[in-house]
């Protein structure tokens, strides 16, 4: 079992919903060390069995709070709850949100688990991430990279 | 005149958007609506134009629960008008993915949605802290009806594997063998929610309901059979309009259901049971008994039983397919377009789901029809509250909305395929 699992979540058919998906492949091109990229469709089950599969968990996925398309919202699990409804997904509200908290219920929550959530303004069928979502993905995808490096480097 | 109102503004643990209001005047239940404001959403008028083969994507976005169901009644429509059969290892793939989609809907429903109510919490986050051993049970049995939708449906969610003759693409043999272990796990795990589903308190409440649900001559329905109920319906799925009517109500973006001689009528698990229990395998048939549910269930709020029971149902069937299961030499029936009217039923996990579509001779759709299972089982939900809260009208306020809320979470409605719902209001006056 590899120590550092990086999820991204979404659907690369709606536009800046791929945000997660996208930044997922870009990791596992650089294919580091220690490291499992997988992508999911953020459906709750699969995602709390995720959680367990490594002590250090890396989400990614797409969000839309009306902040300005781009941003990114760093969320540390372990500092408290994840805001619900802002992921945007649903089936029967079992997604991301609902996972971090019923893994947290269950005491399954990995030691490092934390969500990045990458602003995105359309979310419209067709592939490709929208300027401003493509820029934050790769902005982050050097930011996430120079972070496992150095992780690795002082392992 | 003393009036008393309950209302939930947003109902909780149910799929799309809907509200209770519940008006008591003088100790007489006066009004009560399941009130569905989520903006209709023009499937049917989407559909048209389109071409043929696009209608089981198209219709598979209607819902992120039961996609499978939407995709089955569109094929077996589009199939009626072709004059197609699909027979063999490529209708038994149709029956292994609908248990996947049966599994992973009723076990959502059953530990996250319902179980709660029973329990007594807000939640299943909330019940998960004092019960991780029922919840991780419960999370593993939907991850195991998952991996099934997404080995032959090509993914979890709305799956793309399906077509009108049969499949994109066909699994192998060897990878329908590596969910054995898990399958043969989730028999015995599926049993033992019948068992845990058994022990749970359940209000005393039963009704002299119509009972709506497809009967096959051999099998437990999931695709194909005749329409039944148990006043003695007995018509092809063809004959579905003339026995059939939906009409608008002011207080829902959903059509209402009604038999048209008789009204309303209950469609999903009980009245699949009920009309079914024969064709089930002797090893659900005995937990039915355990469960003390053998002889028919008429209690909506034993409906968590039921679906534990075609939980069961859905694994031994998996299974069984897995196990006889030869790779056919190709992955879907060739057929030829032609003109005509199709007509196709099968069972969502919330009950029937109805398409009719006409098509041109190019294969394009030229009329569209969708009944959903939520839209039909909607004044039956509506009378069950009536009568509900009539007999428990001197409770006091926050238990009569909550067994309220319970009660239409029998239903496991989705709201967001009906409208195509809940905030509760009860008025007291």
């Amino acid at each position: 079992m590899n120590a550092t699992l990086c999820l991204g979540i979404g659907n690369r058919f709606r536009r800046d919903d791929g945000a997660g998906p996208a930044l997922a492949a870009a990791l596992a091109a650089h294919t580091l060390p220690g490291v499992t990229v997988r992508t999911l469709s953020g459906e709750g089950a699969g995602l709390v069995e995720a959680f367990a599969t490594a002590p250090r968990v890396f989400v990614f996925d797409a969000v839309a709070s009306g902040a300005a398309p781009g941003t990114v919202h760093r969320i540390d699990a372990h500092a408290g709850s994840v805001p619900r409804g802002f992921f945007a997904y649903s089936s029967h509200a079992f997604s991301l949100a609902e996972a971090i908290e019923l893994a947290r219920a269950l005491d399954a929550l990995p030691a490092t688990l934390r969500v990045y959530g990458i602003e995105g303004s359309d979310f419209g069928a067709g592939e490709g991430l929208s300027a401003p979502v493509a820029a934050a993905v790769a902005a982050l995808v050097d930011e996430v990279v120079a972070m496992l490096a150095g992780a690795q480097a002082h392992a | 005149m003393t009036r008393k109102t309950i209302e939930v503004d947003y109902l909780a643990r149910v799929e799309g958007e809907g509200a209770m209001h519940v008006v008591i005047d003088d100790g007489a239940v006066t009004a009560c609506e399941l009130r569905i404001f989520e903006p209709p959403r023009f499937f049917e008028a989407f559909l048209r134009g389109r071409d043929h083969a696009e209608a089981p994507d198209i219709t598979a976005r209607i819902c992120g629960i039961c996609p499978i169901a939407y995709q089955m009644s569109a094929v077996h429509a589009m199939e009626d008008i072709f004059g197609v059969r699909v027979e063999g290892p490529l209708r038994a793939l149709r029956r292994l993915i609908y248990c996947g989609e049966w599994i992973e809907s009723h076990v959502l429903h059953i530990y996250m949605l319902h179980a709660p109510d029973f329990l007594g919490y807000a939640s299943a986050i909330e019940m998960a802290r004092d019960h991780p051993e029922l919840v991780r049970q419960g999370l593993r049995l939907k991850k195991i009806g998952n991996d099934l939708m997404t080995l032959v449906g090509g993914r979890e969610i709305h799956p793309i594997n399906v077509r009108v003759g049969g499949f994109y693409r066909v699994p192998r043999r060897r990878e329908l063998e590596t969910l054995r272990a898990d399958l043969e796990w989730g028999v015995a795990a599926a049993e033992a929610t019948v068992r845990w589903a058994a022990t749970l308190d359940f209000p005393a409440f039963e009704r002299d309901y119509e009972f709506v649900a497809l009967r096959h001559p051999h099998e437990y329905p999931f695709n194909e059979g005749r329409l039944v109920s148990s006043a003695g319906l007995d018509i092809a799925v063809a004959d579905f309009d003339r026995h059939f009517e939906e009409i608008h109500v002011p207080h829902s973006t959903s059509l209402h259901a009604r038999l048209r001689a008789r009204g309303s009528y209950f469609v999903g698990p009980l009245a699949r049971y009920n009309l079914n229990f024969d064709r089930l395998s002797p090893r659900v048939q005995a937990a039915a008994r355990a469960a003390g549910v053998a002889g028919g269930c008429r209690n909506p709020f034993q409906s968590i039983v039921v679906r534990a029971l075609e939980v069961l149902h859905a694994y031994e069937e998996a299974l069984a397919i897995i196990d006889a299961y030869e790779e056919p030499a190709q992955a879907a029936v060739d057929y030829a377009v032609r003109a005509g009217t199709g007509h196709g039923c099968t069972e969502a996990p919330r009950g029937i789901c109805y398409h009719r579509y006409d098509v041109d001779e190019a294969g394009l759709i030229t009329d569209a029809v969708i009944v959903p299972p939520t839209s039909q089982n909607q004044p039956t939900i509506e009378d069950d509250l009536r009568h509900f809260v009539a007999a428990h009208v001197d409770a006091d306020d926050a238990r009569l909305q909550w067994l309220c809320e319970q009660a239409i979470r029998n239903y496991d409605p989705c709201i967001s395929c009906s409208c195509h719902f809940l905030d509760l209001t009860v008025e007291r006056r």
